[in-house]
């Protein structure tokens, strides 16, 4: 679960990047985190991941009070959360199956555990043949999709996916936010931070709408 | 961090030796140039400082006994003598056995061959256990009752002193600059090797790797590189001074250079290379992934 009360995050240098953001993501929900650039979103993802401290208010994460969680906790918490990024972030030089297994390993999995995980991962992602290639001979929505067997594989309660579909054309989108809703379904908690207002609109998902740090509108899309 | 990882983890920084294996090389190069020459130096300064201590033993101070004394008053003095702190040795030289040294110093000088034992007085050679206390001790001998006067050369003592001194300041100074420089090459290589991996490290954050996890492997290759650089640079270290011995023995016949066999300095040698890199190693990964992980 992701709670947060009357959260305010200001830089150093003296901007502020969200100013009283309250909201709640319960278990199991699949929402839409939308709003124009600099309105606060990669602030968000920023706390949810430990990678910044709020400098007023309660981040709640899992179970991590994130205003005073210990550095030594960060790893910890992180492992709850797997997250998916525009640009992949892969590493070339791996194949599909190493990349997902460095995932594991890095966390201290046994080596009988990864070598069951894995390919039942792969197979969930659609890339059970593609276990040997490597990123560079993928397509862009495969590459998309092996980051995001690489986020699944270590059980994560929930998955953020921060612009997964900006690198992609429509058809893989879709194919992508599809993957995002079957693995939802599968009780894994899902944050989808884009710009694609069309894909908000197709899934008809809870959408939060955050503008100059502050959330204007929580709730199903208009249009529905 | 599970015993099953170790494995994996010391595979991942053997493994990050070779990977950036020119960087591995230069760092063990230097790593075994530093403490070649750190070591070189502080064998020469041992053995220097053995020579020092050996001619600084025969610096001794000349107690002249009251001429007006019989033999078995002058011999008494000798007990008052040794009750001195500092003393190591006093040996009495009677006034015969003077005038025999003394001949054996000037023989064919025809201007002392009148010279008679009576001319000369009855003595003690005093060998010092400290020579920088010369000047307190021959003044405590010069107040002991029936002691005409005293010869001590105090400059030959301060020389021998000063130079010690010099040896010793030279060498910390110089093994500490060496070091730091081999601290410097490892940390840059660590530090390379971490920018090579940085992406790798930010999937390894974002995935809940613990930072001990992300760690290690950079440390086991600093610490690796650090102990080949030590392996080597002790084998060419035995290697060369085993050579230089062996030259020095050749051409001094006088035997006036005595150096110190290398198996006698074995033990300290392989604890001092030892401790060396793995101080260069861990100490130089350790400060450039401190930076890295900060970053």
């Amino acid at each position: 679960m992701i709670e947060f009360t009357d959260v305010v995050k200001s830089y150093e240098q003296g901007n502020t990047a969200l100013n009283g953001v309250t909201m709640q993501i319960e278990d199991g929900e699949f929402c839409f985190l939308v709003g124009p650039s600099g309105s606060g979103k990669s602030t968000i993802i920023k706390l949810i991941t430990g990678e910044l401290k709020p400098t007023s208010g309660t981040v709640h994460v899992n179970g991590y009070s994130l205003e005073r969680i210990r550095k030594r906790e960060i790893p910890y918490l992180r492992r709850t959360v797997g997250v998916v990024f525009q640009d992949f972030r892969l590493i070339e030089k791996m194949t599909v199956y190493e990349n997902v297994a460095f995932a594991m390993r890095v966390v201290g999995a046994r080596e009988k555990e990864i070598r069951e995980r894995v390919p039942y991962v792969l197979e969930l992602v659609g890339l059970e043949n593609k276990a040997n290639r490597h990123p560079k001979e993928m397509s862009g929505g495969e590459q998309q999709r092996l980051a995001i067997a690489r986020a699944l594989v270590n059980n994560p309660s929930m998955i953020i996916a921060d612009e997964p579909t900006g690198n992609l054309d429509p058809e893989r989108s879709f194919e992508i936010m599809a993957l995002l809703q079957e693995i939802n379904n599968l009780g894994t908690t899902v944050l989808v931070v884009t710009h694609a207002q069309n894909l908000v609109e197709l899934f008809h998902k809870r959408t939060i709408v955050i503008d100059e740090g502050v959330v204007v509108s929580d709730g199903l899309d208009e249009e529905e | 961090m599970r015993l099953n990882n170790i494995g994996y983890l010391l595979k991942e920084g053997f493994k990050g030796i070779f990977t950036h294996g020119f960087m591995s090389f230069a760092a063990v190069c230097v790593t075994v140039a530093c403490l070649v020459i750190v070591g070189s130096f502080s064998i020469l300064a041992y053995n220097l400082d053995i020579m020092v201590e050996e001619l600084n033993k025969t610096s001794e101070i000349l107690v002249y006994v009251d001429s007006s004394l019989s033999d078995a008053e002058a011999r008494s003095i000798g007990t008052k003598i040794n009750t001195l702190d500092n003393i190591l040795q006093s040996t009495f030289v009677s006034r015969e056995e003077a005038l025999e040294d003394f001949i054996d110093d000037h023989q064919g000088d025809s201007a002392f061959s009148g010279v008679q034992a009576e001319d000369l007085r009855h003595r003690f050679v005093v060998v010092l256990e400290d020579n920088t206390l010369m000047q307190q001790t021959d003044e405590q001998l010069k107040t002991i009752p029936g002691v005409g006067k005293t010869s001590a050369a105090y400059e030959l003592a301060e020389g021998f002193s000063t130079i010690q001194n010099v040896i010793h300041i030279v060498s910390i100074a110089v093994i500490a600059i060496l070091l730091v420089v081999s601290l410097l090459i490892i940390s840059n290589t660590v530090k390379l090797a971490m920018y090579d991996r940085k992406d790798e490290i930010a999937i390894m954050k974002m995935v809940g790797a613990t930072n001990a996890f992300i760690r290690l492997p950079f440390q086991v290759e600093g610490f690796t590189l650090g102990m080949i650089g030590a392996v080597l640079a002790f084998a060419l270290e035995w290697i060369m001074y085993d050579g230089l011995t062996q030259k020095i023995a050749e051409v001094d016949a006088l035997q006036l250079f005595s150096l110190v066999e290398f198996q006698e300095l074995l033990i300290p040698m392989v604890a001092t290379f030892a401790a060396a890199g793995l101080f260069v190693g861990i100490v130089g990964s350790w400060t450039s992934i401190r930076k890295f992980m900060n970053a």
